[in-house]
């Protein structure tokens, strides 16, 4: 049985459409990345499945449970992080995961809560307001706060928005840990290399769910054909390699310049063409997610001079 | 069932009392403002204004209207600085507002004593500030009455009926030395509980909507209901260290008596307050920014507090006005602390007031339980 099975889910805010038939299937023990640029709608949908919001259209089951009906069993084995720190600044940190634990009626209170604080670290600082902690300590004290009722699903909104490298490789772990014991995760992000670290991503714009699949079933969905060029990147280069027939991207990547095209034949056509009388060297790349969504964006939004 | 019910309430209790004792500033407010707005009304505003000056027109010559007289020169309230001699000169005094009174003491006054016929004693005031005008006169009848049973001989008989019925116009009950502070008081109770605990509470849902804390709130599992007890209870603490304070400041610096049942009053203390807090938070649940709520909240004060009979006699005003006074829960409960603070009020006369202090708790109660959303729709 999947933890979450939900088909067209659509939201409108007064005459927008910020979600549009969105559909996802999830099994337990999945970590689903979910992209798109700001204002794509991930946060909305996270806030249909967790319950916060009604759905306009749409249906199905989170956790087995009516995602219509039953949001509050939903919320009960739910955790959700949301994308701005939304526990209580003038609580302490431990205050805060009292809070929490009673809200959950967890057992043994003051262990679960004193267990918490020391896995993260906090020990010293568990009297002190959580309005005062850093950006990156919000983050891991909402993480730590929204997995101690040890919920089954996880929805993570952009969990890792500044947090520092380390901080974000722990969370990582963390996160796999999680999945390792049985905990699906949904969690949205705009890092290209977190969504490689995820079993299977979303890329979502305007509302729509573009693409799903894992990060290699989306590069070769994508079509994309990639080339390197070992040049130094300067202005006339790549204004004359935008312009070569069937290039769709080009950017500079240290001392090579990342060439993307969306027909196979005409960019290797044109660019071998190129490389030869600059006397460049060519070499095929691989696709990058990146490059993906970068394609897909454009697609996306209104900028039909760049596809092929 | 009921355990996991009470343990989510208690969680919210919690935090809410925390939080409470955080905001230093707002805890120091709810103790500031008892203390401002009692010394303010208490002090500075007198409604009872003494040592007014009269015009005293006596055409009599008997001993009963010489009693009067010396009697009322005698009391604190009037300072007679004029004599007219004729009612024309009296009424041009009053004209041109050299005084704010006249006492006229008809030349058959003695006549009518004697014959115990109605005598009367006629009082033109200045009505300009009418709560000053109607302490003045209340204690003239006071004054007036007893200088004729003593001069009568009659003292101490009045409570059986003898001895003379003279009439005055405005007839006062209760407070008959006239300290406005006895009646202001006590309303100050009332003032000073609404005040706090509705702006307090009216902030209760739109802080959390605001500082972004409302979305994991109601992403765990609490119910509307537990949201509410558990954010409105905390402030009976609040309401009980103020209503400690006012009763005190009544009673040492005010020497307000209090002549009825503590235990009565502060059952219906703790009724009001409930109606206050719930009603605060039904103004959270309609408003949807802090200073929203505050506006409600102030929207609401003026008529409250106007029409209640905390500054303007409650019947004294049109009827629908007292209508719409009615609709207010400080205008029941003024009712029901003056009568059991000075008047020694029990239950079978105030009941009535106290059956409507609680209808307005399930009223708003429920109200505020469906304005509630559980989604952030
Ligand atoms: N409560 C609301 N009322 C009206 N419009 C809203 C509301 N919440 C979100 N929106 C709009 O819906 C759209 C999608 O917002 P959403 O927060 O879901 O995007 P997002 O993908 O999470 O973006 P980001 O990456 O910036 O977090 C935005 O245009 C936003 O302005
Ligand atoms: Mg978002």
């Amino acid at each position: 049985m999947n933890v979450i099975d939900v088909a067209n889910l659509t939201k409108r805010f007064g005459k927008t459409l910020v979600v549009d038939h969105i559909g996802l299937k999830v099994a337990a023990g999945q970590i689903v990345g979910f992209l798109g640029p700001n204002g794509s709608g991930k946060t909305t949908t996270f806030r249909m499945i967790c319950g916060l919001l009604t759905p306009d259209e749409g249906e199905g089951a989170v956790l087995g449970y009516d995602v219509r009906r039953d949001s509050r069993r939903i919320k009960a084995e739910v955790g959700y992080m949301t994308q701005r720190f939304s526990f209580y600044e003038d609580l302490t940190i431990e205050e805060n995961l009292l809070f929490v634990a009673r809200l959950y009626d967890l057992e043994p209170r003051r262990r679960s809560v004193a267990a918490t604080i020391e896995e993260l670290g906090l020990g010293g600082r568990r009297h002190q307001l959580a309005g005062h902690l850093s950006g990156g300590w919000k983050q891991r004290l909402a993480l730590a706060a929204c997995v101690m009722h040890r919920p089954k699903l996880l929805l993570l909104d952009e969990p890792t928005a500044g947090v520092d490298p380390q901080a974000r490789r722990e969370f990582w772990d963390q996160i796999h840990a999680l999945a390792g014991s049985g905990v699906t995760v949904l969690v949205s992000t705009h890092y290209m290399e977190e969504a490689e670290r995820c079993h299977s991503i979303g890329y979502i714009s305007r509302g729509k769910m573009l693409v799903t699949g894992t990060v290699e079933e989306v590069v070769r969905q994508s079509g994309l054909t990639t080339f390197i060029v070992h040049a130094t990147a300067t202005a006339e280069l790549m204004s004359e390699l935008r312009h070569l027939d069937g290039v769709s991207q080009v950017a500079p990547f240290g001392a090579a310049i990342h060439i993307v095209g969306v027909d196979a034949m005409r960019v290797t056509a044109s660019l071998r063409a190129f490389a030869a009388e600059r006397g460049l060297p060519l070499e095929p790349g691989r696709t990058s997610l990146e490059d993906v969504f970068i394609q897909l964006m454009n697609s996306g939004d209104a900028a039909p001079k760049r596809v092929a | 069932m009921i355990r996991l019910f009470l343990v989510r309430l208690g969680a919210i209790l919690a935090k809410e009392f925390v939080q409470m004792r955080r905001d230093r500033v707002t805890f120091a407010m709810m103790l500031a403002i008892p203390i401002l707005l009692l010394v303010l009304f208490g002090y500075a505003i007198n409604t009872d204004p003494k040592r007014l000056d009269a015009a005293l027109l006596v055409t009599g010559q008997d001993h009963y209207s010489r009693a009067i007289v010396s009697a009322l020169e005698v009391s604190n309230y009037y300072r007679f600085v004029e004599r007219p001699r004729t009612a024309a000169e009296a009424e041009r005094l009053i004209q041109s507002g050299a005084v704010a009174f006249l006492v006229v003491i008809p030349s058959d006054f003695g006549a009518r004593v004697d014959r115990n016929d109605q005598p009367r004693i006629l009082v033109k005031a200045d009505a300009t500030d009418p709560s000053a005008a109607s302490n003045a006169i209340g204690a003239l009848e006071v004054i007036a009455r007893r200088a004729l049973l003593r001069e009568q001989g009659l003292e101490g008989k009045a409570a059986e009926g003898q001895g003379a019925r003279m009439s005055i116009v405005v007839h006062k009950r209760y407070n008959p030395d006239g300290v406005s502070q006895y009646f202001i008081v006590p309303g100050l109770l009332g003032v000073i509980l609404q005040m706090t605990m509705v702006m307090m509470t009216s902030v209760a849902l739109t802080r959390e909507l605001e500082r972004g804390t409302m979305e994991n709130l109601l992403a765990m599992p609490s119910n509307g209901f537990q949201i509410m007890a558990g954010k409105v209870l905390p402030y009976f603490i609040v309401g009980a260290v103020q209503t400690i304070v006012i009763l005190t400041t009544a009673r040492v610096l005010f020497h307000v008596p209090f002549v009825g049942s503590l235990p009565l009053l502060i059952f219906g203390i703790l009724l009001f307050v409930m109606g206050l807090v719930l009603l605060g938070y039904t103004f959270s649940t309609l408003a949807r920014t802090q200073m929203q709520a505050m506006q409600l909240a102030f929207f609401f004060f003026l008529p409250s507090i106007l029409l209640s009979g905390f500054m303007f006699p409650f019947h004294g005003m049109p009827v629908w006005a007292q209508t719409i006074g009615n609709l207010f829960p400080l205008t029941h409960f003024l009712r029901v602390v003056r009568a059991i603070m000075l008047k020694g009020a029990d239950w079978s006369e105030i009941g009535f007031e106290y059956s409507i202090l609680a209808l307005f708790i399930p009223v708003y109660a429920i109200f505020a339980l469906l304005r509630f959303r559980r989604t952030l729709d």
